[in-house]
């Protein structure tokens, strides 16, 4: 982001003292502008508009604004979100009449779709792009202009020193700057050397231009990485099934459970392929003490069609290991047990069979079952109950399920008969009865008490209304599948940003000026000095180093004093000519 | 899948107490360093102040322990006398420069060399060195006890981070004297031995079908270098506040109350250093969100969801990278950035500890 001076333009050497931020932006212009703006109140339009951009461009409101998402953000951890769950939200909302309704007026459900969270990331990429794009056009013509002129008094610059090449070496003034023009180069600094002052030449160098670039590439990758989620929310879509084993998914509108569509979503963006779960396999720890009976293991037998007239396909799919089929990815995120039913009503006649999907409610794949029979005759009827894959009873009558495994497993239903409410088409829950309508036949209280069934048994209800039978157990897997456009490019961008973050915090921009003179005794002088754009360091360690290839280049002991002049007694004194 | 050991499991659990057991010696001894060491410094320091200025040419020496009072006289004779104090001031950030100005009470510069030889210092990183090896057997029995990387729950992330914490510090310390951070450094170590072990304990065990992935090994690993790296600069930010405070006060001519701070270098020098830290654990971090989110593509088929945990990722994303802005920004530096790093640290371990016990989410794998 932008570091704004809040000074006119300086040369270096008095830049020098202070070679942290002060980077000199490039529109001074209007930070003038914004100065004078700010003493005086009558600005006009267009200067109320220029103060009020070179105010969300300056790097204090950046910093403000990024420090503010974070804080933004947080709500959304705190409260449940819709987008993830809009059931909890409901509920939530009806838990808590006093506050529910209110957080929800300031969109605290929805954080991150909010007006406020939006108006804040907005800024900030606004502010972004206003720091980056003048930066970018600077950055560009400092890459193509020659290194800042010499400055002065090179012993004002945070690094200095100063070499002396003995008389009968035969190296004058012009030769040594031309020498340690060439050792620059070589260390691939960008060298340009002054001749015009005469009987002191020097030279300026610049390296580390690739600092600046990584640093605008990790921000405009940033803005690559939040388009990239825009594309995906626009063009993507999502969408649940739950299948049980033997089902076959096609991929259109009709075939999901739940669809969440992207805003401008067509349905002829769906390709009608298909996938059947085969069978699926839970393996349950039966290792260790400690977590007995955790699942270690969900495997998924699949067979899939990218077309309905193409070839099957046998598959496996895991959790952490999708199918992708026809532009989107098929994830196994959820799985259960679903118990095969019959039921017969009244009169005899087989009302409905087949499996039930059982809804995960506690440990050990304790779940909860809703039967719905629209069918029976001359009486409707419904069922509602638990599933145990492995049963146990406490003393105090009540069950719960010892183990994830089909051990035991048993079906406990309570019955009821009458209008299911089915008939007026208005949508219904598969996953809850409501009995408010219907006549109880069995419960626990119920005099005829409530259905326990194993597999194979048979139950008759009471008054003549039917039966059900528990036929066996099938497994079920919960699928999900998603289509993300802007997936790639949000990683490609992500990658970049990284690459650009690392080269902006390592790589240094570095200014070396060297200048050198001839002495009346025919020695030649060599003085440099050494100057970083922000944080560096390594500056100690890269004079050392130019300090060792100048010094090696004329055969003179880098580290002795004699030869080169100790700093402390040079210090502050502009010309090494004069001073020896 | 390997099997189980159980036997290798409970060996591991012996080791961390052992490990537990030699960094709180060693905690014991940094401790006694601090305070014996800066008693003895204060005899040196009223000795140079006795020897008057004279001292003043010494300063070109790395400034060490007792040449503090004479750097401290000869910074302000000038442009020349400011290089006398050695190379370490002069890429000073203007705005801080004010604070060091003031260098009065302080020992060591950037460069952090100290002059004596500190024997309970010695014996405190020789103790966190027989720790750390106890430490890392630990660590290593427990990942083959569990036949997999050790990193699978709560547990396992604070026992393995807190061996990467000391491994860090011992592995900074051969480039530089930090002992000084020994009792905080140290000590945070202890209290996640003790906090894994008591809090968070967990037997071995495989791992469900949702963390095994290969991106447990890389994503999580990230992220316990970078916890274990904003650890560090988390003591030396608290430091660098306790220390900026106390050269104020003595700057106005104040007692110095906190006399075992002497040993702690300038608090510039320490926010150069957190700073430098700090810009590798962010990038550290950066990569934790990304592989998190390439993990969460895999596993649930979004790369971002706001889940909790990842909110709260990208909150001490955010954070650092308001840092490191900070750090460029001027009337940000200093003090300001000094708590910004303290509450990403703070965020850091809220979302470890809060967030995964108590929120919601998709993370919730503390195996608790």
């Amino acid at each position: 982001m932008s570091e704004r001076v809040k000074s006119t333009e300086k040369s270096p050497a008095e830049e020098a003292p202070q070679p942290g931020p002060a980077h000199n932006g490039p529109p001074k212009d209007a930070v003038k502008a914004a100065k004078t703006g700010a003493a005086l109140p009558s600005l006009g339009i267009v200067g109320m508009l220029r103060w009020a951009w070179t105010q969300l461009t300056s790097m204090r409101t950046a910093l403000f604004l990024l420090l503010l998402l974070a804080v933004a953000a947080v709500p959304g951890s705190l409260f449940p979100q819709r987008p993830a769950n809009p059931s909890v939200v409901t509920q939530y909302i009806k838990d808590h009449p006093d506050y529910g309704k209110l957080l929800d007026s300031v969109q605290l459900y929805d954080v991150y779709s909010s007006a406020w969270f939006s108006a804040i990331y907005i800024l900030l990429f606004i502010s972004l792009i206003g720091c980056v794009v003048p930066r970018a056009i600077a950055h560009y013509k400092a890459m193509r202009s020659q290194p800042p002129r010499t400055p002065k008094r090179l012993s004002r610059l945070p690094e200095y020193g100063t070499l002396v090449v003995p008389a009968d070496a035969g190296i004058p003034a012009s030769d040594a700057i031309e020498d340690a023009a060439a050792l620059l180069k070589k260390r691939g600094y960008r060298v340009e050397v002054r001749h015009d002052d005469g009987a002191r030449p020097s030279l300026g160098a610049e390296r580390g231009f690739l600092k600046e670039v990584g640093n605008l590439v990790f921000h405009t990758s940033l803005i690559g990485v939040l388009v990239s989620v825009a594309v995906g929310g626009l063009f993507g879509y999502s969408g649940q099934r739950i299948l049980v084993e033997g089902d076959t998914f096609v991929n259109t509108l009709v075939g999901y459970d739940q669809f969440t569509p992207g805003t401008n979503f067509q349905s002829g963006q769906l390709q009608p392929y298909s996938i059947q779960l085969d069978k699926f396999q839970a393996t349950f720890d039966r290792e260790s003490q400690g977590k007995f009976g955790q699942p270690i293991d969900f495997t998924a037998d699949v067979t899939t069609k990218e077309n309905p007239g193409a070839p099957a396909k046998k598959e496996v799919l895991k959790v952490n290991d999708p199918v992708t089929l026809g532009g989107t990815s098929i994830y196994l995120t959820g799985n259960g047990y679903a118990p095969v039913v019959t039921v017969r009503d009244g009169k005899g006649n087989v009302a409905m069979q087949g499996p039930v999907v059982a809804k995960l409610q506690g440990e050990n794949y304790y779940s909860s079952v809703v039967i719905k029979v629209p069918d029976a005759k001359p009486d409707q009827l419904g069922f509602a109950g638990f599933f145990l894959p492995t049963a146990f009873v406490t003393e105090q009558g009540i069950s719960f399920s010892g183990d994830p495994d089909l051990i035991n497993p048993q079906l406990s239903l309570n019955s009821y008969y009458g209008d299911l409410g089915l008939d007026k088409g208005a949508p219904q829950n598969v996953f809850e009865l409501d009995v408010k309508g219907l006549k109880e036949l069995n419960s626990r209280k119920a005099a005829a008490g409530g259905i326990t069934l194993a597999p194979g048994n048979t139950y008759t209800l009471p008054e003549g209304k039917g039966s059900i039978t528990f036929d066996g157990v099938k497994k079920y897997v919960g699928v999900d599948i998603h289509h993300n456009p802007g997936q790639l490019s949000a990683l490609t961008f992500a990658l970049l940003a990284v690459a650009g973050l690392i080269v902006s915090l390592y790589v240094n921009r570095r200014r070396v000026w060297v200048r050198t003179g001839t002495h009346e005794d025919g020695r030649t002088m060599v003085e440099y000095g050494l100057l970083a754009r922000g944080e560096d360091h390594r500056l100690a360690g890269e004079a050392a180093a130019v300090r060792s290839l100048l010094a090696g280049q004329w055969n003179l002991d880098a580290d002795n004093p004699e030869t080169a002049p100790s700093n402390s007694s040079s210090a502050g004194s502009p010309e090494p000519k004069k001073d020896q | 899948m390997f099997p189980i050991n159980e036997t290798m499991g409970q060996y591991s659990e012996l080791f961390m107490l052992l490990a537990a057991g030699t960094y709180t010696v060693a905690f014991i001894a940094f401790a006694w360093d601090l305070a014996r060491s800066s008693k003895s410094l204060k005899a040196i320091d009223l000795k140079a102040a006795a020897a008057g200025a004279s001292a003043d040419s010494s300063a070109k020496v790395p400034v060490a322990a007792g040449a503090s009072a004479a750097a401290a006289t000869s910074r302000p004779a000038g442009s020349g006398g400011g290089r006398l104090s050695g190379p370490a001031d002069r890429a000073e950030r203007p705005s801080s420069y004010v604070s060091t100005a003031n260098g009065a009470g302080q020992t060591a510069d950037d460069s952090m060399r100290y002059g004596e030889r500190r024997a309970p210092a010695r014996v405190a990183v020789a103790l966190t060195v027989l720790g750390a090896a106890i430490h890392a057997a630990a660590v290593l029995t427990r990942a083959v006890g569990a036949g997999r990387v050790p990193w699978g729950n709560m547990y396992e992330f604070l026992t393995t981070g807190a061996f990467v914490a000391a491994a860090v510090f011992l592995v900074v310390l051969i480039r530089r004297d930090l002992r000084f951070l020994g009792t905080f450094v140290v000590g945070l170590v202890v209290i996640m031995l003790v906090a894994a072990s008591v809090a968070f304990w967990t037997p071995v065990g495989h791992l469900v079908p949702a963390l095994q992935s290969y991106w447990l090994i890389i994503h999580v690993s990230i992220a316990v270098m970078s916890s274990a790296l904003f650890t560090l600069t988390f003591a030396m930010s608290a430091l660098q506040l306790v220390q900026s405070h106390r050269q104020r006060t003595i700057a106005a001519g104040g007692d110095d109350k906190l006399g075992f701070m002497r040993l702690v270098p300038s608090a510039l020098s320490l926010e150069n250093l957190s700073y430098r830290i700090n810009a590798i654990a962010f990038i550290g971090w950066t990569f934790t969100l990304m592989f998190g989110a390439i993990w969460a593509e895999k596993a649930w088929g979004r790369f971002w969801g706001w889940d909790t945990k990842e909110v709260w990722t990208f909150v001490i994303w955010v954070v650092y990278a308001g840092y490191l802005h900070a750090r460029a920004t001027r009337g940000w530096t200093g003090t300001r950035a000094a708590w910004l790093s303290i509450v990403g640290y703070l965020c850091v371990v809220f979302n470890f500890t809060i967030v995964n016990q108590f929120f919601n989410g998709l993370h919730s794998y503390s195996g608790l």
